[in-house]
């Protein structure tokens, strides 16, 4: 499904220049659980934004069921965002007056189709995940593990292939965090979705039947040096 | 959900902010309604004012001065009748009541007044400060000869000016000046000898102030009669929009009467005119400061929304948000900034000019609903320039240094 070729990501300021990626190379294909650790800096967030068609590469290519994401326009790109990914932040990103159903209805609302239904589907995706009764509070009336839940059910609003998510258990505590990495391996083993979740916890690290370890925009985790086949 | 619900609960969710952003606006329409129906009051004011004096432009024969036609000189010189007929059939716009008049100084019973012959229902119409003073109604018409019965007696109906309607005057009645009428010791319904003829007194002016109080206005066909001229006129009275006058009326009168001098009364027009110029200056340079000042309060507005609001501009991007998307969201704000913007100022200035007007200027004031029309425009206009600048800015946000910032 994803193949990065020799993908480079470079940031140049006055103070010089900062190599984010470094000629990252690797496949990862449809339905995989991937989790990405490395130390601060290290380039994990590059590269799931550059997944997630939010960064474009400085050099290389990363392909998505074999279409240069690079090569998009804004607006295919932010297509591709509202249909195709369901982003999962550790900050949540929660619209903070709007209630959780209507969270959950924002990329549904983007994506221009027919507004019939998309409450029907939000209130079914919280009730899904625990939080039908929650529908009407606002972010502020929940508590961090609800919050973190009403950005998961908003990641599958549109019913997307991939679930890329951001040190997802970064702000909860460990049983909360437990509940999350079971929706995350749920959304990936029952749903068939592809699942890549950036992580400092090594606990969180387990759930992926692949990982890979980024040291200074290198994936040092695979067969040849800045190549990892997943 | 829609885009509005976004927008609505982010402005309710802020609404200090927002009725800070939304008082530059409402204030600065506020004021520029407030001054525009001042002013309009005013101008229409002045108008009445400008009105009541009567005629604002003379037609004079070539040979003769403004001296010549107060003074009545009795050698002052004349210019045919038929001249009235090319005003009126010229089709002129803003043009009203031509007045032709003959004017002679004589001697009634030894005193000296100045015998005036006028076309009467124009001169009268061009003196509405007469027709207020009570020759209105019948009594206009027992003047002026409107009504059915007189106007089957003997009376003057003048054929070639179809267009201006032209009642008659008896020929053997006449309108005294108050002056005159002290100095004759005439009141009305009293009989005088003027040039060996017999003649009633219709009505006794009221006082005016103006040369018009020392006249004796009969016929204008019988004064020329009287008097021997022939069909000859001293002059014609017009009046004409002071807009129209500035806007090149009088070339166009002296291109139908070369052989004339068209004189206005310089001084009242050309006040009005300047009062009107500056009127519409301040109007304009007001609407353009306060226009910069509103771009100006909405854009910090804006400005500090877009900062305040970096992280859901860059979520909704993430999210698969067009730029096509945040235009609509922060423009739509800025419409609807400017439509309560453009209806809270429209009320405070009315209101504003409602009860500060006939305090200050002794003007009353009434709402003028088409500047509601204006505010709304106005106000939309001056929220969408000063928003248009940080909504560009929103657009170009970097979603990915937004979620990478701590």
């Amino acid at each position: 499904m994803y193949v990065l070729e020799s993908a480079d990501k470079a940031y140049t300021s006055r103070r010089g220049t900062v190599h984010a990626l470094r000629s990252v190379s690797l496949e990862i294909p449809k339905g995989s659980c991937v989790t990405i650790t490395g130390p601060s800096g290290s380039g994990k967030t590059t590269l799931l934004l550059t997944l997630g068609g939010l960064i474009r590469p400085t050099s290389g290519r990363v392909l998505f069921h074999s279409v240069d994401l690079g090569g998009l326009s804004d607006a295919r790109l932010a297509q591709y965002r509202n249909q195709k990914i369901g982003f999962v932040l550790q900050t949540f990103n929660l619209v903070p007056y709007l209630s959780a159903l209507e969270n959950v209805m924002v990329p549904m609302m983007f994506m221009h189709r027919s507004k019939n239904g998309l409450a029907g589907r939000a209130r079914d995706l919280l009730g899904r995940l625990g939080l039908g009764d929650r529908a009407d509070h606002l972010p502020r009336e929940l508590s961090v593990g609800q919050q973190q839940r009403v950005a998961i059910a908003r990641a599958l609003g549109n019913d997307p292939e991939v679930i890329l998510a951001d040190e997802p258990t970064g702000n909860l505590d460990p049983r909360l965090a437990t509940e999350v990495l079971d929706t995350l391996r749920e959304l990936n083993e029952k749903d068939g979705r592809t699942v890549i979740m950036v992580t400092h916890s090594p606990e969180a690290a387990r759930i992926g039947n692949r990982k890979l370890h980024l040291v200074e925009g290198t994936c040092q985790d695979g067969a040849l040096p800045g190549t990892v086949a997943v | 959900m829609r885009l509005r619900t976004i927008l609505w609960k982010e402005l309710l969710l802020r609404k200090s902010r927002m009725i800070s952003g939304l008082l530059a606006i409402t204030l600065g329409i506020a004021v520029i309604v407030g001054i525009q129906s001042v002013s309009d009051v005013s101008k229409r004011a002045v108008a009445i004012k400008l009105d009541n004096l009567g005629s604002n432009i003379l037609v004079l024969p070539q040979a003769a001065s403004v001296d010549d036609y107060y003074s009545a000189d009795i050698d002052a010189p004349t210019f045919p009748e038929d001249y009235v007929e090319r005003l009126a059939t010229s089709m002129l716009p803003s043009v009203d009541n031509l007045s032709p008049k003959l004017t002679r100084r004589v001697k009634v019973g030894g005193v000296p007044i100045i015998l005036t012959g006028i076309l009467p229902a124009s001169e009268l119409a061009s003196k509405p400060i007469w027709q207020s003073a009570g020759l209105a109604g019948d009594e206009l018409a027992l003047a002026c000869g409107t009504s059915p019965e007189i106007k089957e007696g003997p009376s003057y109906v003048d054929e070639k000016l179809q267009r201006k309607a032209i009642d008659t005057l008896a020929p053997t009645e006449i309108l005294v000046g108050s002056v005159a009428a002290e100095r004759l010791r005439l009141s009305d319904g009293g009989t005088v000898l003027i040039e060996g003829r017999q003649f009633q007194v219709a009505r006794v002016l009221p006082t005016t102030g103006t040369i018009d109080d020392s006249r004796v206005y009969a016929h204008l066909h019988v004064v020329q009669e009287l008097l021997g001229t022939g069909p000859q006129v001293s002059a014609i009275e017009i009046m004409g929009c002071c807009a129209a006058i500035s806007d090149g009326l009088l070339g166009k009168l002296r291109n139908i009467l070369p052989d004339t001098r068209i004189v206005t009364i310089g001084q009242i027009v050309s006040t009005q005119i300047e009062t009107n110029r500056l009127m519409a200056k301040v109007s304009v340079i007001l609407l353009v400061l306060i226009a910069m000042i509103g771009s100006i309060s909405i854009a910090n507005y804006m400005w500090a929304n877009v900062e305040e609001r970096r992280r859901e501009i860059g979520t909704f991007l993430t999210l698969g948000a067009t730029r096509g998307s945040i235009y609509r969201l922060f423009f739509a704000k800025a419409v609807i900034l400017g439509l309560l913007g453009g209806i809270c100022g429209y009320v405070l200035g009315t209101a504003s000019a409602m009860v500060l007007g006939p305090q200050l200027a002794r003007l009353s004031v009434e709402p003028v609903p088409i500047y509601l029309l204006w505010s709304l425009g106005i106000a939309v206009a001056i929220a969408l320039l000063g928003s248009w600048y940080p909504t560009y800015r929103a657009t170009r946000l970097d979603p990915a240094s937004i979620l990478q910032e701590v």
